[in-house]
């Protein structure tokens, strides 16, 4: 596959998974407002499920680049998990700050092991 | 056209730039091997969590709305993933790499945390001196 093609296939995957990850959490947090931010959690998990149903299912390199890199690798999000925690630290709710920190990582690892060895 | 469909244009155009750096970084520093240390992934979260910080913490107002939105939400939302990262720890510690699948946990975990607090300072500090009229 010439590297025009992968390029515009890891641009189109870049463009709606940013898109979804905008309006999902947006829904989530006017439909349940908390301080934990339940719209990345949700978003970092299920992308972590399909990312992992994605590598192991020797996907074909296109559909890797578009779903993948590009979709999966746009929805999903690190830095916002990061700022999200930073600010419930400076809010001093150590509660809601291990909670996320340990359920964004633990929700994502089970889901992406979901994903990968049993699906 | 109505605002919010511009705005998920803003954000699906930011989404594009942000995958595609990802993309052109995992080339160059993420190797083919499964097994072994994925350095771009990392560099990725950890600098857009430094650029995150430091716009998230920029003075209201001194960039347009628009801006913010595109690049906070779009270029950087998408410049970082979670869904790599999680899929590359299972993958570090299927090839017996536990000591890598260790780092790579702690580093993202503890220094994604850092990073946006640098972020952050960066931006606040550049505040306080504007505002002293000193040089930051």
């Amino acid at each position: 596959m010439s590297g025009a093609v992968c390029l515009l296939l890891v641009a189109a995957g870049g463009f709606a998974g940013a898109i979804v990850r905008y309006r999902l959490s947006q829904a989530i947090a006017k439909r349940f407002p908390s301080p934990l931010p339940y719209g990345t959690l949700t978003i970092n998990a299920t992308g972590s499920l399909l990312l992992g149903i994605i590598a192991g299912g020797h996907a074909p390199q296109w559909l890797a680049l578009l779903l993948g890199t590009g979709f999966m690798g746009a929805y999903t999000t690190f830095s916002t998990f990061k700022l999200e925690s930073v600010r419930l630290g400076r809010q001093r709710t150590w509660g809601y700050f291990a909670l996320y920190m340990v359920s964004s990582y633990g929700l994502g690892l089970i889901a992406a092991a979901f994903g990968l060895y049993i699906f | 056209m109505k605002r919010s469909a511009i705005d998920m244009l803003i954000v699906g155009a930011g989404g594009i730039v942000g995958a595609l750096a990802r993309y052109g970084l995992s080339l160059v520093f993420n190797p083919a091997d499964p097994a072994a240390f994925p350095w771009g992934t990392l560099a990725c979260n950890l600098a857009g969590s430094f650029a995150l910080g430091s716009l998230a913490s920029a003075a209201e107002g001194r960039l347009p709305d628009w801006l913010k939105l595109g690049l906070s939400t779009g270029v950087i939302g998408s410049f970082t993933t979670f869904s790599t990262l999680s899929v590359e720890l299972l993958h570090l510690l299927q090839h017996g790499r536990l000591a890598a699948a260790l780092g790579y946990g702690l580093a993202s975990a503890a220094g994604g945390l850092l990073s946006v607090r640098a972020g952050m300072a960066l931006t606040e500090r550049r505040r306080y001196f504007a505002v002293k009229g000193g040089r930051p």
